[in-house]
């Protein structure tokens, strides 16, 4: 139970922002420099879960939550097999954790998976900041200290908008999960998929072939699938022609298919429906959402710095809305009227979060059991 | 849906004299709810027999009446007020709910067309009953604690024989834990079977295994009519189950849940929330998480505003009470605005960027004689709630709080006891507990040792060590020779000035340090509760000081 404290904690770091802000705090994880486009998360619990989201590549994130690793980290709480964000900003991280079946401190899981992190940062200040000015690049360092030099190098790194990252995560080989005999056959198209939204639909049944990002239409259909799965994933996705060719593709086999977030957003794109870069996104798990076809409402779990334009979904003649956003009405959940085909812009899987949304699985199952009878 | 509007007059039901377990809380939801209905444009109408109370102002309601709450009160009052045409028990806290459903087996409700709103009979019996609610988490998959229901003292002896020692006797229909108890052994059974059984109005008491060194957790909920429900605050107990949660150190948001663990416990409180039947408002459910498996128990749900709630709203910026008031008369969650905000939805799980410590106060002094160690009832008078941006600077603020001359959590006296001596000390869990952790760690034992004596959760121990480490080092220091970067980090931690002047070798003065502190900048910052951690503007937040 002796737990090392801190080894690092004395260590200054810089955080930079392109607007020229520097913020002075305590190293943690890697000692090093990196740079990415900061955004913050207010999720509470789930850490985890977060930092190895592939809908994180290329963004440093501020925890909101004042405490970060109190439980330690654990090999099956993961999204992915290797930590995402590049780099982390915190009030509190913990090298001490808590909890049974964990494994490893916060301190030593980022220093092995090479995150560069800051701690003892104002992140309230920091994340009002954000909040006001938008979604912007930005540098931390352990070991430059000199801000001259600080600024030099974040001046390199590209702007997210106009990004195109998901082929960067996405699986390079096909590969199977479930159980081969099932008929519920689905061909997920891996853009920086989640795990668990692969074991959602896994867990309900489904066989399913997970293909590199850049697979196309003939060879998803040599895998004979009864739906299509568009997965989540980083960056911007109006920079994915050939991404949005496939989905185009897809809606034309008329087979039950299903998007999340990024997907929701090339299923809409496909639809000739814009997309656009939001002021600061939606990062955390208490996103409150309508369901206009219940009237029900749900809790929902959220990871998007891109949207969908809602004018353009209104003047889409064959898009009915589904879902809404209480708090800012922004676009939710889509269907098109004249194929089975549907997505949302949150994670229904919610791992970290609310389970509100994982019967949005079940829908997409059963709507492929129907097509098969 | 908007709100019901054939509820044109309501009758508020308060919670009478304050006694230990029921105290202003429920004034304040009482004085929400009053002020939420209002505006809507309903009359109120209100007994309460404590006159010592702010929803008794003249100006909350348009008509308040001081009698006792009884069956005759409420009488005379619908006779005098044939319009009131709906009855609000749920923010009286357990005396309201006890008196509405008394009312309501004799008719009295009926018979003057009133109908009860937020509330059925049948979710009050379900969740205060002991039996039928342990009967419900089976039937619906919730896990319970091994246990049986005794409605004598023959019954409770054959089933404490059944079930084993240890074990805990918890009446049904009371609140603040009254007449529960521990046994831990074969002599204390038949006194602790007596006292429970006395305490419940109906002589039912549940004799159920002790859970030891499980956590202890507690779920603020809103419900509306279409079943929409949200998860306004999750709090921690420091101390673990064994504890009332009244008498326990609590904290928000809970520090040492995984996600996995949480969304285990919310799905339950949701799944046990709509399992109650006609219920539209403010809620709270209890859990124990075995921490070696994460397994999770449900200790109890209260269909009701409670003790709890206060403090949930007031940790957290969202009004519960106010809100639950706005359910109770047919408004969903989605239809209404968050009131901080002003321009999200109150229907969301608020976030937090700060840590909430919430401390009993107990007057054992002025009780003499009576018996110091903390158990199941409740004996604290009163508590402190703290905010920081650390679990250490909050735990010290509130124990600044305190009013006892505690001077944070650094310096209380100095213990005379010795290193063993405190590790049996605070195997017991007393008013000091956590002071003499602290004197435990500062003379050098061990956290380990620690979390074996007290079955506290290692990372609470381990942010009190920290507190002490920083204490040893300012003991190093005398004001000349104090480092900037020290006492910043002191001040961080949450102590206080006059704390680091008596920690520190020579005797130093507040002011001196203060006019250091100033000179180096190391000053106070303001920051909001918020309900979203800064996400979104704030029309009308309130302000904590920090260090940053
Ligand atoms: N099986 C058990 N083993 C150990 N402790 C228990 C057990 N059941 C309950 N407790 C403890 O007893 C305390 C009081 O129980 P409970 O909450 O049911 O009482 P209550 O009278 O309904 O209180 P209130 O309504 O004021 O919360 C709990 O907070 C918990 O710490
Ligand atoms: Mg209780």
């Amino acid at each position: 139970m002796t737990q090392p404290h801190k080894p690092t904690g004395t260590q200054t770091a810089i955080l930079m922002l392109e607007d020229g802000n520097v913020f002075y705090g305590k190293a943690f994880g890697k000692i090093g420099t990196t740079t990415g486009e900061i955004c913050f998360n207010t999720g509470m619990t789930g850490y985890q879960e977060v930092f190895t989201d592939p809908s994180y590549t290329g963004q440093i994130v501020i925890m909101n939550n004042v405490h970060t690793g109190n439980y330690g980290t654990y090999e099956k709480d993961v999204e992915s097999n290797s930590v995402k964000i590049k780099g982390l900003i915190g009030r509190n991280l913990e090298d001490r954790f808590s909890r049974y079946t964990a494994d490893k401190s916060l301190q030593q899981y980022l220093e092995e998976q090479n995150i560069v992190s800051i701690e003892d940062v104002d992140t309230r200040a920091l994340v009002t900041h954000v909040r006001t000015k938008g979604a912007m690049n930005c540098i931390i360092s352990s070991e430059i200290l000199d801000e001259a030099k600080l600024k030099e190098e974040l001046a390199k790194v590209p702007s997210m908008e106009g990004l195109e990252l998901a082929s960067t995560v996405s699986t390079t080989e096909a590969y199977n999960m479930g159980d081969e005999n099932s008929p519920v056959r689905i061909a997920v198209m891996d853009f920086g998929t989640k795990l668990n939204i692969l074991q959602c639909m896994v867990d309900r049944g489904a066989y399913l072939k997970v293909f590199p990002a850049k697979t196309k239409i003939e060879e998803l259909k040599a895998f004979n699938p009864a739906g299509y799965f568009i997965s989540n994933g980083p960056g911007d996705p109006a920079s994915m022609d050939y991404a949005i060719e496939t989905v185009k593709a897809i809606i034309n086999e008329k087979k039950p298919t299903f998007g999340i977030c990024l997907g929701h957003q090339l299923l809409a794109l496909a639809n000739d429906i814009t997309t656009f870069k939001m002021h600061h996104g939606h990062r955390g798990l208490n996103h409150p959402v309508k369901n206009l076809v219940t009237g029900l409402c749900e809790i929902t779990t959220q990871n998007h710095g891109f949207g969908v334009d809602p004018e353009a979904v209104r003047k889409a003649a064959n898009v009915e809305i589904t879902h809404v956003n209480l708090n800012d009405e922004s676009i939710e959940g889509i269907r098109l009227k004249d194929r089975p085909a549907f997505s949302v812009q949150y994670h229904p899987e919610s791992t970290p979060g609310p389970h509100d949304s994982r019967y949005l699985f079940d829908d997409f199952i059963n709507m492929i059991k129907a097509s098969l009878n | 849906m908007p709100k019901d509007n054939s509820i044109k007059s309501v009758l508020i039901v308060g919670s009478g004299p304050i006694v230990i377990g029921q105290a202003c809380e429920f004034d304040y939801s009482g004085s929400q709810a009053a002020r939420s209905l209002r505006e809507e444009g309903i009359e109120v109408i209100l007994i309460n027999s404590n006159p010592a109370t702010i929803m008794t102002d003249p100006m909350m309601a348009d008509r308040v009446y001081l009698l006792p709450l009884t069956v005759e009160s409420i009488e005379q009052i619908l006779e005098e007020n044939p319009q009131i045409d709906a009855v609000l028990p749920t923010m009286g806290g357990q005396t309201a709910l006890n008196l509405c459903k008394e009312a309501d087996e004799l008719g009295v409700w009926e018979k003057n067309n009133v109908r009860m709103i937020g509330v059925d009979v049948k979710a009050i019996d379900t969740a205060e009953d002991r039996e039928k609610f342990r009967q419900l988490m089976i039937e619906i998959g919730v896990g319970v604690a091994p246990s049986k229901v005794a409605n004598s003292l023959l019954e409770g002896k054959e089933f404490a024989q059944e079930i084993g020692i240890p074990l805990v006797i918890r009446p049904s229909f009371t609140l603040g834990g009254t007449g529960g108890g521990f046994v831990n052994t074969k002599e204390e059974l038949d006194a602790a079977l007596e006292r429970g059984l006395q305490a419940s109005p109906i002589h039912e008491v549940l004799v159920e295994k002790a859970l030891i060194g499980w956590k202890e957790y507690e779920l603020e909920l809103l419900r509306d009519k279409n079943d929409n429900v949200v998860i306004i605050c999750t709090v921690e107990n420091f101390d673990p189950m064994g504890v009332h949660t009244g008498d326990s150190i609590t904290v928000a948001p809970a520090m040492t849940l995984s996600d996995t663990a949480f969304q285990n416990m919310r799905n339950m409180a949701i799944k046990m929330m709509r399992s109650l039947g006609n219920f539209a408002g403010g809620c709270n459910v209890q859990f124990a998480l075995n921490p070696e498996n994460e397994e999770i128990i449900s200790v109890e749900i209260n269909p009701r505003v409670s003790r709890s709630s206060a403090l949930a709203s007031k940790a957290t910026g969202y009004p519960i009470a106010k809100i639950a008031a706005k359910l109770a008369i047919g408004y969903t969650l989605d239809e209404l605005k968050n009131q901080i905000t002003q321009t999200t939805s109150a229907y969301f799980e608020p976030a937090l960027d700060y840590v909430i410590v919430k401390m009993p106060r107990w007057n054992f002094d002025k009780f003499k004689g009576a018996d110091d160690r903390l158990g199941l009832q409740m004996k604290s008078v009163g508590e402190v709630m703290s905010i920081g941006r650390s679990f250490t600077e909050a735990v010290q603020k509130a124990c600044q709080s305190l009013e006892n001359n505690a001077v944070g959590l650094g310096y209380y006296g100095q213990s005379v006891k010795h290193a063993e001596e405190l590790i049996e000390y605070i195997k017991v869990p007393k008013w000091d507990r956590i002071f003499r952790i602290k004197d435990a760690l500062m003379a050098g034992v061990s956290v380990k040792t620690i979390v074996e004596a007290t079955k506290i959760d290692r990372w609470f121990i381990y942010q009190i060590q920290d507190i002490v480490n920083m204490e040893k080092e300012l003991a190093k220091h005398d004001m000349q020779s104090l480092p900037k970067e020290l006492l910043k980090e002191a001040k961080r931690m949450g102590f206080g000035d006059e704390q680091i002047c008596r920690i520190m070798k020579e005797d130093a003065s507040e002011d001196e340090l203060y006019e250091k502190r100033k000179a180096w900048g190391i000053t106070r910052v303001y920051k909001m509760v918020d309900t979203c951690s800064a996400e979104f503007e704030a029309k009308t937040p309130y302000f904590y000081s920090t260090f940053e």
